[in-house]
């Protein structure tokens, strides 16, 4: 019997959100304003749930390392946010919801979690809307929607390529109001550096201003981590430079269970990377996809020809490429989900079919958009005749109504017009469906410590559906979080405010400054960045996109002996005691080196293929889905979920099983 | 391609600054602008002296973290970018580049590049939101159509990113152009309309006691303005505030 309670509530599926908003215990209004809650990030998940629990009366102090929280990355996400509301009429429905996300996560989320996101998933546009949102709409003033990877319905409600943006704004206007009412206490370009836990409880956090230097006590009733995903432990990702696990990671330190580390999500389309200069990738919208056609040349000399500057993609014809999603699954076609067309764009490129100078890009093309919007626009702007440059003129104002900012964005990197040839692309790192094991009120295995939005585990499974990270992010934050914790804090009504003249906080105090001087005292050889590209380069090439027992043995052995040198030797200038940002990315990195370690052990124990976690051990061997990702249900149908016990290597796994009472295992097809 | 920088540095706010002579080497067109002073900070590091500091984070053009003076005009030299967004094939082997803070009374330097926009943050905690409670009961989202050029002409303006580009762009130092993008946004959309009067008047009282300047309409900030919002928000927030200032 697994020590893991998931604590699902009983009765049948549709049932169980409702019946258990309507039985766990309250806190009464005059009692939550005795109440305080320490929420760690604020992003779409942080900020929303912030503001909410600050409108239901609970003093909330909120924590990011930005200087604004309207700044987290969050901001960056782009094609949409999806919800069941039907407004298209095809069909959609919180089932269909539910069971796509079930389905697209490759059978290894929890049905309960699952169907709840989906059954709060309209309010969430209603809230939005409500705030102020500036959602995209047709001409009778009406919402807008288009469709992303994995499903065959249109549910994604979306503004241009802003969507994450326009929604941040919008949480983060939500906690303006509760601001200017003093109900939250805002302390930016502040980083947790500990979680506090007194008789057993997350009681409070230990931060650094980030401006003084200075090493902060924090006391709270509950602690909320809402710190986002781990990506930049690959070095390079499309998150910002500053995402980092350290909240997250300093929880699983003092008892957070970690769940499923090696689930991470390499988007298909990001501009390739140009050079080792390079900091950062950029994502190209997976609403791209709606337009866009991924294609390599069929002849192999063709894609040398391009790589060599000898050839132009316009000079290839139609039956010279291969469109290669269109091919392989003709009933999704370009819109399948992101780990298979991540996976197809390796195989071509590894075949040698890639068309950068690096081989490593396929293209995504908008020709056949832009002519057939053309032709439409021209028939309703009564252009009977038009001509060739009309239509292409026509086509690329509707795709720049589109997604105008995503082409502008493309050109500034690239330096070449997507309107006129087509994209490049390549797979990168984008997002982390691992993260705190959560229980189904959010709950960390640390009571009265709560994970929310991609710092969770919980929803995605093994691979996550486009425009969805907005949706549970808020559907957390406004829509479940509040309830939840609730039933917790009601046993403090009588506890009063948590002293931080403790024993506990002054051990933590005392670990976390003893962390900082170790930092600060290396022998000084490398700088922070040397190691986390070394780190970023093992993490690509052996728990990338494809990972097998060896790779994986040898990763873990390379990140400790990595982890060990960083220890002796990174060269941190400047002091403590005032803004350092080499020693902010120097801690952020020590813990990168800890979690790439537990991370490769996930995948080598994780002996099957599922979502984005591809074995080349476990690959279909014939019939129709031969060379396709081979799930293991029988032996890997569970949640993984990893106690600290020291070092990495000696983390101990505990198992939750998946129970699947309403959807039938199947083999996930896109064909 | 080698360049020489001229960069801007400051301990803290109550030091002193000065600017300080680099070369760099070896800088391809290929590299954001950013990535060049990655670079430079790797140098500084090696020799033991201490990084350039400067804000960034998202380095995709959206966070509006990032906030340099280059050249004597905010993100640089090309239009319709942030500074994280400018490559350095804008510029020429050889090349003296000035890289300050951007400068204003109400953003104190905190360190080097880096400046204090917290003056923003308030100004939208006086007003900028509307008062809807999270409690999942508001009525369908598409119970109110909202004009198709009226929640385009929203979405522009809320795509500000709250750099302070504006602001560093003006010889006033006016934040007019930030106010008048959080403003416009709500009162072009019905849900924003209901308390658009206390709102206006909150914000730009806020604003105000920021210390920012005020407008003369010289439309720098438009020019500068790495999204493109228009100076027809200003005239809008004018508007607004002046039928609210009648209201009372």
């Amino acid at each position: 019997m697994s020590i893991l309670d998931s604590k699902i509530p009983e009765g049948p599926l549709a049932d169980k959100w409702t019946k258990h908003k309507n039985t766990i215990n309250l806190v009464n209004p005059a009692n939550k304003r005795n109440i305080d809650v320490i929420v760690v990030g604020t992003g779409l998940a942080g900020g929303s749930a912030a503001a909410t629990l600050a409108e239901l009366g609970y003093n909330v102090k909120t924590f990011c390392y930005q200087d604004s929280p309207r700044r987290a990355h969050s901001i960056a996400a782009q094609g949409g946010i999806n919800a069941a509301k039907n407004y298209q009429g095809d069909g959609d429905s919180n089932y269909r919801l539910f069971y796509d996300t079930i389905k697209g996560g490759d059978y290894r989320s929890r049905e309960a979690n699952v169907h709840r996101l989906a059954e709060v998933s309209g309010n969430i546009i209603d809230q939005c809307v409500a705030q102020g949102v500036p959602f995209a709409r047709e001409y009778g003033g009406l919402l807008d929607n288009r469709s992303f990877g994995g499903v065959l319905v249109s549910r994604t409600f979306y503004a241009k390529g802003q969507t994450g943006q326009q929604l941040l704004l919008g949480a983060y206007s939500a906690m303006n109001r509760q601001i200017n009412r003093g109900k939250i206490q805002a302390f930016n370009r502040h980083e947790m550096l500990d979680l506090v836990k007194v008789d057993g409880k997350a009681r409070g956090i230990i931060a650094r201003n980030l401006v003084t230097g200075e090493i902060e006590r924090h006391s709270a009733h509950a602690v909320v981590l809402a710190s986002g995903g781990y990506g930049n432990v690959f070095f390079l990702s499309t998150n910002a430079m500053g995402s980092n696990v350290m909240a997250a990671w300093r929880a699983h330190r003092r008892g957070a269970f970690f769940a499923n580390p090696c689930y991470t999500q390499i988007h298909p389309t990001c501009i390739p990377v140009s050079g080792d200069h390079q900091s950062k990738l950029t994502l190209m919208s997976e609403s791209l996809r709606n337009d866009g056609r991924i294609w390599v040349p069929k002849r192999i000399e063709d894609a040398q020809a391009i790589r060599e500057g000898k050839l132009k993609p316009t000079q290839l014809a139609e039956e010279e490429r291969d469109y290669y999603l269109e091919r392989r699954y003709p009933a999704f076609g370009n819109l399948v989900p992101r780990d298979v067309a991540s996976r197809a764009a390796k195989e071509r490129c590894d075949a040698g079919f890639g068309v950068n100078k690096t081989g490593e890009a396929v293209y995504l093309d908008f020709a056949s958009a832009i002519q057939r919007y053309g032709k439409e626009k021209a028939l309703t702007s009564g252009l009977h005749n038009p001509s060739a440059d009309q239509v292409r003129e026509l086509g690329e104002k509707v795709i720049e109504d589109k997604y105008g900012n995503l082409f502008q964005m493309y050109e500034k990197i690239v330096d070449e017009n997507p309107y006129k040839t087509p994209m490049m692309i390549y797979p990168a790192v984008h997002y982390t469906m691992g993260g705190l094991w959560v229980d189904y009120n959010l709950q960390t295995t640390v009571p009265g410590c709560y994970a929310a939005g991609e710092a969770n585990f919980s929803d995605h499974g093994a691979n996550r559906l486009g425009a969805s990270a907005l949706m549970q992010g808020l559907a957390d934050g406004y829509f479940v979080l509040p309830y939840t914790i609730g039933d917790y804090l009601s046993q403090d009504i009588r506890t009063g405010k948590i002293p931080t003249d403790t024993p506990e906080f002054d051990q933590a105090e005392k670990d976390v400054k003893d962390r900082i001087e170790k930092l600060m005292g290396g022998s000084g050889e490398h700088s922070v960045d040397y190691y986390h590209k070394k780190l970023g380069k093992i993490m690509w090439n052996k728990c990338g996109m494809s990972r097998n027992e060896q790779g994986l043995k040898e990763a873990i052995e390379e990140i400790s002996a990595l982890r060990e040198d960083f220890w002796k030797n990174v060269k941190v200038p400047g002091d403590a005691n005032s803004m350092n940002p080499e020693l902010e990315k120097a801690g952020r990195v020590a813990d990168f080196l800890e979690l790439g370690e537990l991370f490769a052990k996930d995948a080598l124990d994780r002996n099957e293929s599922c979502g984005g976690h591809f074995r080349e051990e476990s690959v279909e061997q014939s019939g129709e889905q031969k060379g396709e990702a081979l799930r293991d249900d029988k032996n890997f149908k569970y949640v993984s979920a990893w106690e600290y016990k020291g070092e990495p290597k000696d983390a101990q796994l505990h198992k939750e099983d998946l129970v699947f009472e309403n959807i039938e295992l199947k083999t996930r097809s896109y064909k | 391609m080698n360049l020489t920088l001229k960069i801007w540095r400051q301990k803290d706010a109550s030091s002193k600054g000065a600017i300080v002579d680099y070369q760099v080497k070896g800088i391809e067109g290929d590299m954001s602008f950013l990535e060049m002073l990655d670079v430079l900070n790797e140098q500084l590091i090696t020799k033991g002296e201490e990084p350039v500091v400067f804000d960034h984070d998202c380095r995709e053009g959206i966070c509006g973290s990032c906030s340099l003076q280059i050249n004597g005009e905010p993100h640089g030299p090309d239009r319709l970018v942030t500074t994280c967004q400018l490559h350095m094939r804008k510029f020429n082997d050889g090349d003296t580049i000035y890289i300050e803070p951007f400068r204003a009374k109400a953003f104190p330097v905190v360190k080097d590049l880096m400046v204090d926009r917290s003056a923003f943050d308030r100004i939208q905690h006086a007003g900028g939101y509307i008062s809807v409670n999270t409690s999942g009961n508001t009525i369908d989202a598409n119970a109110i159509p909202v004009n198709k050029d009226n929640a385009d002409d929203a979405f522009a303006a809320a795509t500000c990113i709250g750099c302070g580009a504006c602001v560093a762009a003006c010889k006033n130092a006016s934040a007019m152009l930030f106010t008048s993008a959080k403003v416009s946004q709500f009162a072009l959309l019905p849900q924003g309309q209901v308390e658009a009067t206390d709102r206006v008047l909150a914000m730009v009282n806020q604003m105000d006691e920021e210390g920012f300047g005020n407008c003369t309409n010289t439309g720098a900030c438009e020019i500068e303005c790495p999204k493109g919002i228009s100076l027809e928000n200003i005239a809008r927030m004018n508007r607004e505030y002046l039928k609210a200032s009648i209201k009372g």
